[in-house]
């Protein structure tokens, strides 16, 4: 079947198709329609599932963390705050080892009040222990959400899928939507290896001392690594079977490039549409988007920026007294390659708040990027006021 | 490719009508985006919705700036706005009025086309005289003025995704596509 969805529909869609057991979410701003959405699923009974409504994000992650340790498949939404708020439980849900799938709405972190996109508030949860996938396409958030269960799943890690506000998540387009019988041809029923059971009595999440805590920590990091070549197949398998695949990131145009944007979210779905014009124009640019940030695909992204003349890291974010997320990722993957293959790596501000990522900025990026010499190691912001 | 501007206030179902053409173009196998106001939602606050159709996948994923036509479904917005921002030479601007084409004065290349969509929307029951619900007329029109979109699927798309008086709403915009003014 197809659909005229919005970004928001197609991710509560794509949970209706996982078959999501239990749905816990704070229905309130920030929440978005994914939720709205989930309900009226929910409720015309399209979707067998609890739904579960609740007085925080915090509670929310903490309801899809009760329901996932008692052998449920969960989903929840949110977006900039409310994920913030998500934070204690975040890394709970990681170290719990308990694959929930959330999708976030990328908004800007207030002050000042934004409901516009950037990736500040996902970034912000870089680090706790969740696989994180950006989408560009309302179809691709659709489809990511169903492999994130596959992905997530199979390695006991939790998944955040993001998508753009507004650019995304309030723009209709029309989007594939399988049905839930050849979902669970790709994705079978969950079926967790421990689980709490009254009849079969554990502890969970108890203290740790010294001496296994590092243990802990050090399993997450080989489920993580594992789970680069999981997302992988996971896709290909999807590919096969629904027509449709992304990769870990990919390249677009990029074979004989000398120039490379590097790009993530609906900035590299505009990109797309400039690469293709400053090709025409003769320029060696292409693009590289970067869909799976954790865990970061080293190997691939230094295969393909290797032996490239000087690369622009378009980041819709700022790491304040840092610079760019995404800039700093790459520096670090190509820091350890031989000097004579390194690319000169370039930074670029860009898209705060929701200010528009258009064609035109991105051709004075690749414009600056080729002109200037020095990649001096600062921040280039776009489009600044004076 | 084309692109599409809508002018409403909160709660007329401007937002809906760009949905309603996106859902009618997708019947039509080509592709569309459509998308509202990037702002705050409020009743009768000015709002805009947008549209791209194409004959290729859109990848662009930005604002429009420079529409090729606009559909203004509240005249009381002329007042307020400058709505011909950005339009294209020798774009269409279609006016939801009982007034005339010649009563507007726009400042250049433009063909203006007027319909009185409140009023279809009145007596189809869809709203009130001072609070009229106007977006499915004035699809009737746009698929009439612009031939972006056949009437049938326009009807077709009101029958899929109208949650209410789905026939009064389907009678309106196919009067609209009957009195609306076809060709230049």
């Amino acid at each position: 079947m197809q659909k005229v969805l919005t970004g928001n529909e197609a991710a509560a869609w794509g949970a209706m198709c996982a078959q999501a057991q239990v749905i816990s979410a704070y229905p309130i701003t920030p929440q978005t329609t994914i939720i709205e959405e989930l309900a009226n699923l929910v409720a015309n009974g399209m979707l067998d599932a609890r739904f579960i409504k609740v007085e925080s994000e915090h509670s929310a992650m903490a309801g899809c963390i009760g329901a996932q340790a008692a052998g449920a498949r969960t989903f929840t939404a949110t977006s900039s705050q409310g994920l913030a708020l998500m934070h204690e439980l975040l890394h709970w849900a990681a170290l719990g080892r308990l694959p929930v799938v959330m999708a976030d709405v990328n908004r800007a972190m207030a002050p000042g009040w934004s409901i516009w996109t950037d990736q500040n508030d996902s970034l912000a949860q870089r680090d706790t222990g969740w696989l994180h996938y950006y989408c560009e396409s309302n179809q691709e958030v659709l489809d990511t959400v169903i492999q994130s269960y596959k992905v997530a799943e199979t390695v006991d890690l939790p998944v955040m899928l993001v998508l753009d506000a507004f650019f995304l998540s309030h723009t209709y387009e029309a989007v594939h939507i399988p049905s839930q019988d050849e979902t669970a041809k790709y994705l079978p029923p969950y079926k967790p290896s421990i689980y709490l059971d009254v009849k079969d009595p554990h502890a969970f999440g108890g203290i740790v001392q010294q001496d296994v805590y590092m243990e802990f920590r050090y399993k997450m990091q080989v489920a993580m690594n594992e789970a680069l070549e999981v997302a992988e197949k996971a896709d290909d398998d999807f590919r096969e079977m629904f027509g449709r695949g992304y990769g870990l990131i990919e390249p677009y145009r990029l074979d004989d490039a000398d120039y490379v944007l590097v790009t993530s979210g609906t900035v590299a779905s505009t990109a797309r549409v400039t690469v293709d014009d400053l090709r025409e124009k003769g320029h060696s640019v292409g693009m590289l988007k970067i869909r799976m940030l954790r865990p970061f695909p080293f190997e691939k992204v230094r295969q393909i920026l290797s032996g490239r003349k000087r690369v622009a890291v378009l980041d819709r974010n700022i790491c304040v007294g840092m610079g760019g997320i995404f800039t700093q990722e790459i520096r670090n993957a190509m820091y350890h390659i031989p000097e004579d293959k390194r690319p000169s790596i370039y930074g670029y501000i860009v898209g705060l708040g929701g200010r528009d990522v258009s064609p035109e900025v991105i051709a004075s990026i690749a414009e600056d990027v080729q002109k200037r010499a020095v990649a001096d190691g600062e921040q280039v912001w776009i489009g600044l006021k004076e | 490719m084309l692109e599409l501007r809508f002018h409403s206030r909160g709660g007329q179902g401007g937002v809906v009508a760009g949905k309603l053409l996106a859902v009618a173009i997708f019947k039509e196998d080509r592709f569309v985006q459509a998308f509202p106001t990037f702002g705050v939602e409020r009743r009768a606050a000015p709002v805009m919705a947008f549209v791209r159709i194409d004959d290729h996948p859109i990848r662009i994923r930005t604002q429009i700036y420079n529409p090729d036509h606009i559909i203004i479904l509240d005249q009381s917005l002329l007042q307020m706005l400058d709505v011909t921002q950005g339009l294209k030479p020798g774009g269409t601007i279609i006016i939801n009025t009982e007034k005339k084409p010649e009563d507007f004065d726009f400042k250049g290349d433009f063909r203006v086309v007027t319909i009185d969509a409140s009023s279809i929307a009145v007596k189809h029951g869809l709203g009130s005289v001072t609070q009229p619900i106007v977006n499915t007329a004035i699809l009737g029109a746009v698929s009439k003025v612009l031939k972006v979109v056949d009437i049938e699927s326009v009807i077709a798309a009101i029958e899929e995704d109208v949650p209410a008086k789905i026939e009064a709403n389907a009678a309106a915009a196919r009067e609209a596509y009957e009195v609306a003014e076809g060709s230049p």
